[in-house]
This record gives structure tokens, C-alpha cells and sequence, in this order.
């Protein structure tokens, strides 16, 4: 199974919390409200909820790579 | 172009049911996604449907927020209210809009919020604690489901809560004024407070909330004193009466559907999904977003020209059966698990609603405690007699009696 590679804007990001919300061992919130990745790239078992993470955003800053 | 907008459905229109919206816009979203409206004044803009498409222009630069702007849809007569022309969160561009929102971003983040759940639980059970003291009927509305985000937001922000009927009042009418000077009275009204406010609040140097947190900021350049007041009136009026009437329709549309009710009870960890499913139906707001195209757009064979203006209906984006099969079904494990879809109550793109994760915890803290206190809780009035908001796109309830 191809993995994927995690990278969120942190210019972009509204602090709308979605990414932490559909998935919070991959994403967080520093103290202002900003996305942090805690992992850019998360096991197997998490690539659904890290593409709901990036559908969900409104601000378009997650982007999904496919990882070698 | 010209259009004969005499020709064109009309917007915006009343709900027959409180959780449906009309069958007039079910008509609309039948034939398409994107569809050419009259509002009140004889003009037209576009009402989206789509979800797809509402998502993707809400996400587009190229649509403005600036209700300053003179080609800025006037979807009711309130809105020719100038307190409504620079409605900060809501109706300004970047950078400004992202200079607003960064300053806010921390005591409105999914960390913060979840760190009130518990003060917001233990006000939950005081209020049913007042309730069944006074014994039924109650009053849901101003006995529960307003005094939850009334008291939350007063203290998040700051705002003494002794002055509620006040902010509260004025922030119906100012929301369901049918004029312009209606709503610029209302407007007005909440701006001298909040002026007031935060000048004594700049006298004594105070520690209590997001507006003296932000009183402390002010610049003149990043933050002028205007802008925090703007940003204050659209906090205290965002904050609590859109969630109240969620709680509200929310507690209807649940009674109207035992067995989802039942659901709902049996799995307390369907509450969250169970949330997200009545924000759906419900779409108390009606609207995900107003905006006007800066320049020409194309999308899915259809051209938004520049200066033309698009509203996102989000009861019916909601709707849309490519996203939400059988779209009007009331079912509370529709959005549960990972699948890739999101209703667009709250919107979308930079101006998606800054409260919406204190909105659904304090949802998802309103129900729970509300049925786990008083399973047999019931409308104590048909529901047919039940009055609902009129003649605008913020749905609602004026009361809701109920017993137990």
C-alpha cells in the first residue's frame, strides 16, 4: 500500500481545527490556533481520516504526496 | 446581459417544514446547480445548490466578501443597513479578513474549546435543574437552548451576562429587521454598548476575555479601535443566536424522529456524527455564503460574469443527492466514519464560521444533558402551532413550550 506524505500551510491555515478534528494524532493546533504535523507520514491505518482532514479544511493548506 | 427577473423564482422563500427547506428551492435543486433568482429589490444573483460547485466558489479568490463594495448583492432589505457594510468576519477581503481571524484564532481553536466542555456541561445541568423546579411546561428557547451560548459567549468575550435580554433583543432585531432603519437602530444600539464597554475596559486595564485580550492590541494600524469594535459586535451577535436556534430546531427536528432520537441515545459516541447530521438538515442560517465575482468566472458550463453575485444556499448544497444520497432522510450515522463529505452549514473557504467548533460542542453538550435529564421530553404544544420565523433566511422558533 503506497503511503503519503503530509504537508500542511501554515500561512494558509484558518485555524478552522477540521484537520485536528477528523484526525489529531496527525494534526495539532500550536497555541495560537495554527496546524502543526505531527507526523508527515502517518501509518497506513490513517490515510482515510488524513484525506478527510484534507477535504475538510477550508483553506485548502493540507496537501497529500504520495510518499516513496 | 439582460435578464427578466420577473420570470425568476423568487428569494428568499419560507419553509412549510421547520427542518426542509422549501419546496420551491427543492424544485431548484432538481434542475441544476447553479440558478438565477429575483430578491426583493428586482435585481437577480445566483443561488448555488451544488454542492461541489458552492465549494468551489465559496474556496475562490477571485468571488469578494466586501459588502462595502456598491455591486454587493442586497439579499434583504436589512443588509442597505450601513452597520452591515463592513461587517467584520463576514464581509471583509484579505488581508484585513486574515489579520481578523489570525487575532481570534487562539481562544476559538479545538483546543480551546474543548478545554470548556466541562464548565459547559455543569451550566447544561443547572439550567434543567431550573427547568424541573419550576416544573413543566417550560420554555425551551429562553428557558435552555439561548442561555447556553448566551452565557458562553458573554464569558468567553468578556460581555457581562447581566445585560443579556438586552444583547439578546436587539440582536433579534437587528437580525429579523424587515428595514434598514430597523436594523441600523438595532445595529447602533449594540454598538454604544459595546463602546462603552470597552472603554471601561481600557480605564481598567482588564484581564476578562477576548475584548480586552484584543482592547490590548490595539494599534491604529493592524487593529484600529473601529475594527475591534466591529469584530466585538459580529462575535456577541454571531455567538449565540444561531446556535440557540440550533439547539432549538435541533430538539424539534429530534422529537419528529423518535427513532433517530433513540440512536442517538443508545450510542454516545454517534453524538458528534448526530450533530453534524441535524447542522445539515436543519441549515439554520440558510445561507453558506454572499459573495460577488471579481471577475468572470466559468464552472460546470455555466459563467458567473464580473459584478454578478452568488449565494450558496447551504440547505440545499445540504441536499445535493450526489453527495448526500436520499438528502432529505433524517439519519444521524450519515456522516459518521471517514467518508469524504461536509455539510456547508458553517460555509466555506477563509470565511468559514470562526465558532463552528464552540457551536458544535456546545451542540453536542445541549443534547446529551437535555435527553439524559428528561427522556420523555415532548412539544407541549402541536406542532402545527408552533411559530416559526418569517420572511428572511435566519430559521427559527419565537418559543418552544415543552413538557416531560
Amino acid at each position: 500500500m503506497s503511503t503519503v506524505r503530509v504537508e500542511a500551510d501554515r500561512e494558509s491555515c484558518i485555524s478552522a481545527g477540521r484537520c485536528m478534528a477528523a484526525n489529531s494524532s496527525v494534526f495539532d493546533q500550536d497555541d495560537d490556533g495554527i496546524v502543526v504535523v505531527r507526523t508527515t507520514h502517518p501509518a497506513p491505518e490513517h490515510r482515510d481520516s488524513v484525506r478527510k482532514a484534507a477535504y475538510l479544511c477550508p483553506a485548502g493548506a493540507i496537501t497529500l504526496r504520495s510518499a516513496p | 446581459m439582460t435578464v427578466d427577473t420577473a420570470l425568476l423564482p423568487s428569494y428568499p422563500q419560507d419553509r412549510k417544514c421547520p427542518y426542509q427547506p422549501s419546496p420551491g428551492y427543492q424544485e431548484l435543486g432538481g434542475e441544476g446547480p447553479l440558478h438565477r433568482v429575483r430578491l426583493f429589490d428586482g435585481k437577480w444573483l445566483w443561488l448555488v445548490t451544488g454542492h461541489s460547485q458552492g465549494r468551489r466558489l465559496l474556496a475562490d479568490p477571485r468571488m469578494s466578501a466586501d459588502r462595502s463594495r456598491a455591486d454587493f448583492p442586497v439579499v434583504l432589505p436589512r443588509f442597505e443597513a450601513p452597520i452591515f457594510k463592513p461587517l467584520a468576519l463576514i464581509g471583509f477581503d484579505p488581508p484585513t479578513h486574515s489579520v481578523h481571524r489570525r487575532l481570534l484564532a487562539p481562544d476559538f481553536s479545538l483546543k480551546h474549546v474543548r478545554a470548556l466542555r466541562a464548565d459547559v456541561t455543569a451550566l447544561a445541568h443547572r439550567l434543567i435543574d431550573r427547568i424541573t423546579a419550576k416544573g413543566a411546561p417550560a420554555d425551551l428557547l429562553n428557558d435552555y437552548a439561548l442561555p447556553i451560548p448566551s452565557m458562553v459567549v458573554s464569558e468567553l468575550l468578556g460581555v457581562p451576562y447581566d445585560d443579556h435580554e438586552f444583547f439578546e433583543a436587539r440582536t433579534v432585531d437587528l437580525l429579523q429587521a424587515k428595514s434598514p432603519e430597523g436594523a441600523e437602530a438595532a445595529g447602533q444600539a449594540l454598538w454604544d454598548y459595546l463602546d462603552r464597554l470597552i472603554t471601561a475596559k481600557e480605564r481598567d486595564a482588564a484581564d476578562d476575555g477576548v475584548i480586552s485580550r484584543l482592547a490590548s492590541r490595539v494599534d491604529g494600524v493592524d487593529l484600529t479601535r473601529d475594527d475591534l469594535l466591529r469584530i466585538a459586535l459580529a462575535l456577541l451577535i454571531g455567538g449565540h443566536d444561531t446556535t440557540s436556534q440550533m439547539i432549538a430546531m435541533g430538539v424539534v427536528t429530534l422529537l419528529e424522529h423518535p427513532d433517530q432520537l433513540d440512536l442517538l441515545l443508545a450510542d454516545a459516541d454517534l453524538v458528534p456524527a448526530a450533530v453534524d447530521e441535524l447542522l445539515r438538515v436543519v441549515s439554520v442560517t440558510d445561507v453558506s455564503g454572499v459573495r460577488v465575482a471579481l471577475e468572470d468566472i466559468e464552472i460546470d458550463g455555466y459563467t458567473v460574469r464580473k459584478g454578478e453575485g452568488v449565494l450558496v444556499s447551504s440547505s440545499m448544497t445540504n441536499r445535493d443527492p450526489e453527495v448526500y444520497p436520499d438528502p432529505y432522510r433524517v439519519d444521524v450515522r450519515r456522516t459518521a466514519g471517514s467518508a469524504s463529505r461536509q455539510h456547508m452549514t458553517f460555509g466555506f473557504g477563509i470565511h468559514q464560521c470562526l465558532g463552528q467548533n464552540l457551536a458544535r460542542m456546545e451542540l453536542e453538550v445541549a443534547f446529551t444533558v437535555l435527553f439524559e435529564r428528561l427522556p420523555t421530553l415532548r412539544l407541549a404544544v402541536p406542532r402545527a402551532d408552533l411559530a416559526f420565523r418569517k420572511g428572511g433566511t435566519m430559521q427559527g422558533v419565537h418559543t418552544l413550550p415543552v413538557a416531560w
